[in-house]
């Protein structure tokens, strides 16, 4: 009864295409985004924002971008570590070499850059399908990092071989490096997210986002009704590797705030899978639900005995952790394969009817 | 002139070295061989697996470890090394009537995208289970293979890398008999095939699933057995799974033979990579080159060199 449209009542093109075609989520995604941006930074503390927000926003990020490719365009990809660091290495390269760039402005080149690796990376795609082509793009990730590890140029000749944040500001507050703010980084994650977020979700509603979803639900369908699949495969790779890359820019820079190829390894690249996974393929809101799932779940595990008053030794709890971690992945896809966004989906379709459901 | 030696270094050196010195590469070859049996031996888990579940199974790694882990433990409690070889086979067991029990029969008809997810996450279940039980610290496992060096020709050789080879191969010839020429070989490729079909000629899925399960239980502790009789049973065991995966896409997921040429292939090609190619751009390319090595080959033969072919209708 509150949460429908009550019937057609239309009139416009631009009613008919607008993404949130009912009055209640547009008032949500609203209150939600006016939440985030001004109650947030206010309340939450050092804690909260460093160890839960700014990562989930990042992750959200990674996700939303290997949701383009995996949900979307059906290549499935196990690189995005790679690609990730691929920004992180560039936007560090780029902000020393130039340290008036404004830190945005090298977040965005360094995505283009990691679009050019994707690119080079996504060739092999029109060949190989399915595992085969997962397995190849293991070789960008180990390459990549190898690449990182070895050329010192791109560290810029340290001696530790890590990457750090060098202090830069933006309207005059500092944004990054280790005299920055946690609220800061926040809100400037925060706004990197929903602007890509909203590149995306209109990204997959228009003609490119069609012509990837017929390439992955048949490639040779799609051929033949005209899309050229060598050029929507690299797009969906070079786009998906922009997204990965200024994700993985953010990581070190609005984050961690150091980092070595390390941070950016094979577990990475399967923990955004999981949250692409988990939280729904081919859905944008699945891509925060997911990114929302695994990067809450360890923290939840990890304080859980505390609550209850349970201590127990470290190393043990660690494996518990661990077993914990992988049953409820494996639950969670027997009891919903298709991710919490169908769920959130199946929930909206009674609602749209409750309370009268006929 | 720098470009002229460059080549050479590239090119030519590399090659004047290899037959100036053809003990030295000979060795280099036998050692790249015999660890690309090593590699063989964890692809095969997979190659079971994926022919006759059609999953693509991650956590053949961590079953590896947590097979060499469950020998090491048991022989740590006082257990003859004949006793507690059976054991860790009927655990292994145990473990594949649970993963039919709890995950497979209720992932039936789903996306191969989603089975290969489940498997990650039980990567992390018996990761954690393995480590709870047994303890996390690198072990020595002994179950007394003998391990001297003696010259052929100038060419030094390791008992030990023999016993592996010869392991390695009657566990091959073993295989390929059961799957080609047994009733349960045969229903095994009948799965593989169709899920639905299989069922509806009366083959029992789930038998098939636990069987299968098992066998690459066993598979896992071969394998741990030689690699944890190498470098330790630790937790980097269950990283080799990722040393497989090339192996996998060379040979084909779906063959036996593959996973044993492309073992190969991918043994001697790396080690003859990282030692006559490696030091020119800093060496370490053995964590990659597999790869690169896979995916050039992909491009001409994107199933593999003896995946079934794959043929696409609209």
């Amino acid at each position: 009864m509150l949460y429908r449209e009550t019937g057609q009542f239309k009139i416009s093109y631009a009613a008919d295409q607008s993404v949130f075609p009912i009055a209640q989520d547009r008032w949500f995604i609203a209150a939600a985004l006016a939440f985030a941006f001004l109650v947030v930074p206010w309340i939450a503390n050092e804690y909260m924002l460093q160890a839960v927000l700014i990562p989930l926003l990042i992750f959200s990020m990674a996700a939303i971008g290997l949701n383009l490719l995996v949900g979307y365009a059906g290549q499935l990809s196990l690189g995005t570590g790679g690609f990730m660091a691929v920004g992180a290495y560039m936007t560090y390269k780029l902000t020393t070499a130039f340290p008036d760039l404004n830190i945005i402005v090298a977040f965005l080149l360094a995505g283009l850059v990691a679009a050019g690796v994707g690119l080079v990376f996504g060739i092999p795609s029109l060949r190989i399908k399915g595992f085969y082509l997962a397995v190849a793009t293991l070789a960008s990730q180990f390459f990549l990092l190898w690449l990182f590890n070895k050329v010192a140029w791109f560290y810029n000749y340290n001696s530790s071989g890590t990457i750090t944040a060098p202090p830069r500001e933006m309207f005059g507050v500092v944004v990054t490096g280790p005299t920055a703010t946690a609220e800061v980084r926040y809100t400037v994650a925060l706004s990197i997210v929903v602007v890509f977020a909203i590149i995306a979700k209109n990204l997959v509603r228009g003609r490119i986002g069609r012509s990837w979803m017929a390439v992955r639900d048949m490639d040779i369908a799609a051929e033949i009704i005209g899309i050229r699949p060598f050029q929507t495969k690299l797009m969906a790779f070079a786009i998906s590797s922009f997204y990965c890359g200024v994700a993985g820019a953010m990581l070190v820079f609005l984050w961690l705030g150091s980092a070595e190829t390390e941070a950016f390894s094979i577990n990475e690249s399967f923990n955004v899978l999981f949250m692409v996974i988990i939280g729904g393929l081919g859905s944008i809101l699945g891509s925060f639900l997911g990114a929302a799932f695994i990067v809450g779940l360890p923290i939840f595990l990890t304080n859980a005995p505390q609550w209850f008053g349970a201590a127990m030794p470290i190393d043990l709890q660690k494996h518990i952790e661990i077993m914990l971690f992988g049953s409820m992945i494996i639950f969670f896809l027997i009891v919903e394969p298709h991710g919490l966004a169908r769920l959130w989906q199946i929930t909206k379709q009674k609602l749209r009817l409750w309370p009268f459901p006929y | 002139m720098e470009f002229i030696s460059f080549l050479n270094l590239v090119f030519v050196a590399p090659f004047v070295d290899m037959v100036s010195f053809p003990i030295f590469f000979a060795e280099v070859v036998i050692a790249g061989v015999l660890t690309g049996i090593m590699y063989s031996l964890v692809a095969l888990g997979f190659v079971l697996i994926f022919k006759a579940s059609g999953v693509f199974n991650f956590a053949q790694g961590a079953m590896v470890l947590f097979a060499a882990l469950t020998l090491v433990g048991l022989m740590e409690l006082g257990v003859p090394v004949l006793a507690a070889l059976l054991g860790a086979v009927a655990v292994m067991t145990v473990l594949a009537f649970a993963v039919e029990r709890f995950m497979l029969r209720h992932l039936i008809n789903q996306d191969d995208i989603i089975l290969f997810m489940a498997t990650i996450g039980l990567t992390f279940l018996i990761q954690g289970f393995g480590e709870m039980v047994w303890g996390s610290n690198v072990k020595a496992l002994d179950i007394g293979i003998p391990s001297e060096s003696f010259e052929v020709g100038g060419i030094l050789l390791n008992e030990f890398d023999l016993f592996a080879a010869g392991s390695g191969a009657v566990l091959v010839a073993v295989l390929a008999v059961f799957f080609h020429y047994t009733r349960i070989g045969r229903a095994l490729r009948a799965v593989a095939d169709d899920h639905q079909a299989a069922m509806a000629v009366g083959i029992p899925l789930k038998t098939i699933w636990v069987t299968v399960w098992s066998v690459a239980g066993f598979v896992g502790l071969v394998a741990g057995i030689m690699w944890g009789a190498k470098s330790g049973v630790q937790f980097s065991l269950s990283l080799i799974a990722l040393k497989a995966l090339p192996v996998l896409i060379l040979g084909g997921f779906t063959s036996v033979p593959g996973a044993i040429v492309g073992g190969l292939i991918i043994g001697v090609g790396e080690k003859i990579a990282e030692i006559y190619w490696g030091p020119l751009v800093g060496g370490a390319i053995e964590n990659w080159f597999a790869y690169m090595l896979a995916l050039v080959f992909l491009l001409f033969r994107p199933q593999g060199l003896f995946g079934e072919r794959i043929i696409e209708r609209v």
